[in-house]
C-alpha cells in the first residue's frame, strides 16, 4: 500500500471539496470529555469532537483503537453491549443524546448506521428498503413505493435492480448489497448516517462506487465514516480525525491532517511508520 | 500444506507407487518435494509403506463398522415393520378406522382412538406453542443472562429427559384435582360467575376429570421442554447482525422480534413443533396414569366424522371436556387381550398409529420448505 506523504494526497471524490470552511457550517454532532468502559476496560479516554453539519468526517487510527465504539456512541448502538458504560456528553443537534430521557428507537431513525458487512434481511430487496419506514408506521402501498425508489436512485442502486424488487436481497453481489444497506438507512430519512468501514469487504470497483456515493450524499447528509484506509479517508473527508489507543490524538480538516499534521503520532502513523 | 486425509493417502500412494516402479512422471508436490532430498525421500517411502498400508485398513474397518451400524439399524426397523404389517393382515381393512372398539376382534376398530389422539393432538398444540415459543423468545431474546435464566437453560434439558409417565403422576395430581375443583364449580348445570353477574347455564355439560384437557396439559408437560429447546435451537441460528441492523433501522426490540428474528427461526421453529408433537401423538404411560378410558366406543363429544366438525358446533364445545381414549393406549390395550385373535388388532393398530406419525412427518418437512422459501436467504 502506498504511503501518503505531504504533496502526495489523492484528488477528493466528486462532491467533497476539502477547502470548504467547516467553522461556517453549525455542529451536527458534539461529542465532550467521552469515556466509555466495556466492563472495567476503558476503551475511549476524553474523546470530544465536533462534527459539522453537511460534511464528511472520517475517523481513521489502529485496529482497537475505539473508531467503532465511538462510532455506535453516536446512535447508542452501544447500549446493546451488556455491561458497557458510557459517561460525558454527546449533543446530536443540541440535544444531549446520553439523557437516559432519550428514546432510541427516534435517536436512530435520526442517525442511521450502515455496517462493515453489509447485512441485509432475508427479504426481499423491496422489503429491506421498506422495513425502515413500516416499522414507523408507514403502511400505504403507493408511498412506500415511492421512497423506496428514490432511496434505491439516491444510493446508486435503482438502475441494477429496478426490474427485481421482489427478489431476495442476498442474491446481491457483495457491493450492491452495502449500497442496499445504505438505501435502507437512507429510507428512514436519517440526518446524519454513521458508516463503520463501508468498504472495507468490497472489491475496488464497488469501493469506489461506495467512496462516490458518500461524495453526493453529504450535500444532504452529515456522514462519519470510519476506515482504516487511509486513502479512503482522505478522497472522502472534510475533516478527519484520528484516533489512538482510545485518545483522539488530533482532528482538523483533511488536508491539513494529511499535509501538515501538528502531532507526531499522526505524522507517523499516516506516512504508514505504524497502524 | 493442509489437505483431506483421503487427499493425502492418495497422494502417497501415488507417490510409493511410482517411487516403485521408479517412474519419472511426477506431479504430486509431496514427491516433488521429497525428489530435492532423494536420501531422505527413498527411508521415508520405505517406512511410510507400512504405515500407510495400517492406516488404509484402519480407516477401512472403521468405515465398514459406522456401515454396518447403519445398515443393521435400518434393517432391524424393517424387519419390525414387516412383522407389524404381516401380522396385521387378518384385521386390517378399511372398516378398522371406521369401527370403534369392540369386544370382537374381527369388529374391533381405533376410530375412538384417532378422535381421542386428534382432539389431544389439537389441544396440546394450541398449548404448547405459545408457552413453549413464548419461554424460547424470552430466553433467547428478552432476559438478561441472570442466574436464574442459566439455572433455568440448564433444566429444561433434564426436563426432556425426565419419562412421561412422570408428567403423568404430575398431571394426575395437579391438572386432576384442579379439574376436580372445576367441576365442583361448575356443578354441571351452570356456571356462577362473578358475584353472580353471569349465570350462563351449561345444562346437561357432563364434565368428567379425566377429560381431553387434562390429558392435554400433560401431554404439554411432556413435550414442552423439547419444544422450547427446538425453538431456542432456531431462535440462536438467526445471525445477530439481523438483530443489530434492525435496532439500527429505529426498530424496537418487539419489532425486531416479530419481524425479523421470528420470522427467520420459524421453519426450526415449526418443526421442531410439529416433531414434539408427533412424539406426543405415540405417548400412552401418561395418559394411563391420568385414566384415559381403555375400553370405549364413544369418539370425544360423539364426534365421529370431520363433517359433523362443522354441523354440530354444541357438540364439538363438549368434545374438550369428554372422556376419551387415545390410539396407543387401545393398541396397548388389544395387545393385553387374551384372545390371540386381538394381535391383528394390535397390529393393525400400530400400522394406522405409524401412518399418522409419518404424514405429520411429511407434514413438518413440507412446512419447513415453505417456511423458508418465503424467507429469502
Ligand atoms: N463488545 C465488546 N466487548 C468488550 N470489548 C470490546 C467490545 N467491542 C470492542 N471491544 C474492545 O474495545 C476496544 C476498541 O474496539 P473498537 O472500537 O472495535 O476498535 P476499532 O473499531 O478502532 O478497531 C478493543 O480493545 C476491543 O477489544
Ligand atoms: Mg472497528
Amino acid at each position: 500500500m502506498p504511503t501518503i506523504t505531504s504533496g502526495n494526497v489523492p484528488p477528493s471524490v466528486a462532491g467533497v471539496d476539502r477547502e470548504l470552511d467547516m467553522s461556517a457550517h453549525s455542529a451536527a454532532i458534539e461529542a465532550r470529555r467521552l469515556n466509555f468502559f466495556y466492563g472495567e476496560h476503558q476503551v475511549l479516554f476524553d474523546v470530544s469532537l465536533t462534527v459539522p453539519e453537511r460534511s464528511v468526517t472520517a475517523l481513521i487510527g489502529p485496529s482497537g483503537c475505539g473508531k467503532s465504539t465511538f462510532l455506535r456512541t453516536l446512535n447508542r448502538m452501544n447500549d446493546l453491549i451488556e455491561g458497557s458504560r458510557c459517561q460525558g456528553e454527546i449533543l446530536v443537534e443540541g440535544q444531549n443524546i446520553m439523557d437516559p430521557a432519550v428514546d432510541v428507537v427516534l435517536l436512530r431513525k435520526h442517525v442511521g448506521m450502515v455496517f462493515q458487512k453489509s447485512t441485509p434481511f432475508p427479504k426481499s430487496i423491496f422489503d429491506n428498503v421498506a422495513y425502515g419506514p413500516r416499522v414507523a408506521g408507514e403502511k400505504n402501498r403507493a408511498v412506500l413505493a415511492d421512497l423506496v425508489e428514490s432511496c434505491l436512485k439516491k444510493a446508486a442502486l435503482w438502475e441494477e435492480v429496478k426490474d427485481r424488487l421482489t427478489t431476495s436481497a442476498m442474491s446481491l453481489s457483495g457491493g450492491q448489497q452495502q449500497r442496499l444497506c445504505i438505501a435502507r438507512t437512507l429510507a428512514t430519512n436519517p440526518r446524519i448516517i454513521l458508516m463503520d468501514e463501508p468498504a472495507s469487504a468490497l472489491d475496488p470497483a464497488s469501493t469506489d462506487r461506495i467512496e462516490n456515493l458518500i461524495g453526493e450524499l453529504c450535500a444532504n447528509y452529515t456522514i462519519v465514516i470510519v476506515t482504516h484506509n487511509m486513502q479512503q479517508a482522505s478522497r472522502v473527508s472534510h475533516q478527519t480525525a484520528f484516533f489512538y489507543k482510545g485518545q483522539m490524538v488530533e482532528t482538523g480538516p483533511t488536508m491539513k491532517i494529511f499535509t501538515h499534521p501538528s502531532e507526531k503520532q499522526t505524522e507517523d502513523y499516516i506516512t504508514g511508520r505504524f497502524g | 500444506m493442509i489437505r483431506p486425509a483421503s487427499d493425502r493417502n492418495k497422494a502417497e500412494i501415488a507417490q510409493v507407487k511410482s517411487a516403485g516402479t521408479a517412474s519419472a512422471a511426477i506431479t504430486s508436490p509431496i514427491v516433488e518435494r521429497q525428489n530435492t532430498n532423494a536420501n531422505r525421500a527413498v527411508s521415508f517411502i520405505s517406512g511410510a509403506d507400512r504405515h500407510i498400508r495400517r492406516r488404509l485398513m484402519l480407516s477401512r474397518i472403521f468405515a465398514a463398522v459406522c456401515r454396518f451400524a447403519t445398515y443393521s439399524a435400518m434393517a432391524i426397523l424393517i424387519v419390525l415393520l414387516v412383522a407389524i404389517v404381516w401380522s396385521s393382515v387378518d384385521r386390517l381393512a378399511l372398516d378398522f378406522v371406521t369401527n370403534t372398539n369392540s369386544t370382537n376382534p374381527t369388529r374391533a376398530g381405533i376410530l375412538a382412538g384417532v378422535w381421542g389422539s386428534f382432539w389431544l393432538i389439537l389441544f396440546t398444540a394450541l398449548f404448547s406453542v405459545p408457552v413453549g415459543v413464548g419461554s424460547a423468545v424470552y430466553l433467547e431474546e428478552i432476559a438478561k443472562d441472570s442466574f436464574l435464566v442459566r439455572l433455568i437453560k440448564v433444566n429444561l434439558a433434564n426436563l426432556a429427559g425426565v419419562p412421561s409417565i412422570v408428567y403423568g403422576i404430575l398431571g394426575y395430581t395437579v391438572f386432576r384435582s384442579s379439574a376436580a375443583a372445576l367441576g365442583l364449580l361448575f356443578d354441571g348445570h351452570h356456571v356462577v360467575g362473578m358475584a353472580g353477574l353471569f349465570r350462563i347455564r351449561l345444562s346437561k355439560l357432563p364434565i368428567y376429570e379425566d377429560n381431553i384437557l387434562v390429558g392435554a396439559l400433560t401431554l404439554t408437560l411432556v413435550i414442552l421442554p423439547t419444544v422450547i429447546a427446538a425453538s431456542q435451537e432456531a431462535l440462536r441460528s438467526v445471525p445477530s447482525s439481523i438483530r443489530v441492523a434492525s435496532l439500527a433501522l429505529g426498530a424496537t426490540r418487539w419489532q425486531t422480534i416479530w419481524r425479523q428474528v421470528i420470522p427467520a427461526a420459524l421453519p426450526g421453529i415449526s418443526t421442531g413443533v410439529i416433531l414434539s408433537t408427533s412424539r406426543a401423538i405415540g405417548e400412552a404411560a401418561p395418559l394411563i396414569m391420568l385414566g384415559a378410558l381403555t375400553y370405549t366406543s364413544m369418539c370425544p363429544g360423539s364426534i365421529d366424522s370431520p363433517t359433523k366438525l362443522l354441523t354440530r358446533p354444541s357438540q364439538v364445545l363438549h368434545a374438550p371436556l369428554d372422556q376419551f381414549t387415545a390410539m396407543p393406549i387401545e393398541i396397548y390395550d388389544w395387545s393385553k387381550q387374551p384372545d390371540s385373535r386381538f394381535t391383528a388388532v394390535a397390529a393393525s393398530g400400530i400400522v394406522v398409529l405409524l401412518i399418522v406419525l409419518l404424514s405429520i412427518n411429511s407434514v413438518a418437512m413440507i412446512v419447513r420448505h415453505y417456511a423458508s422459501r418465503r424467507l429469502k436467504w
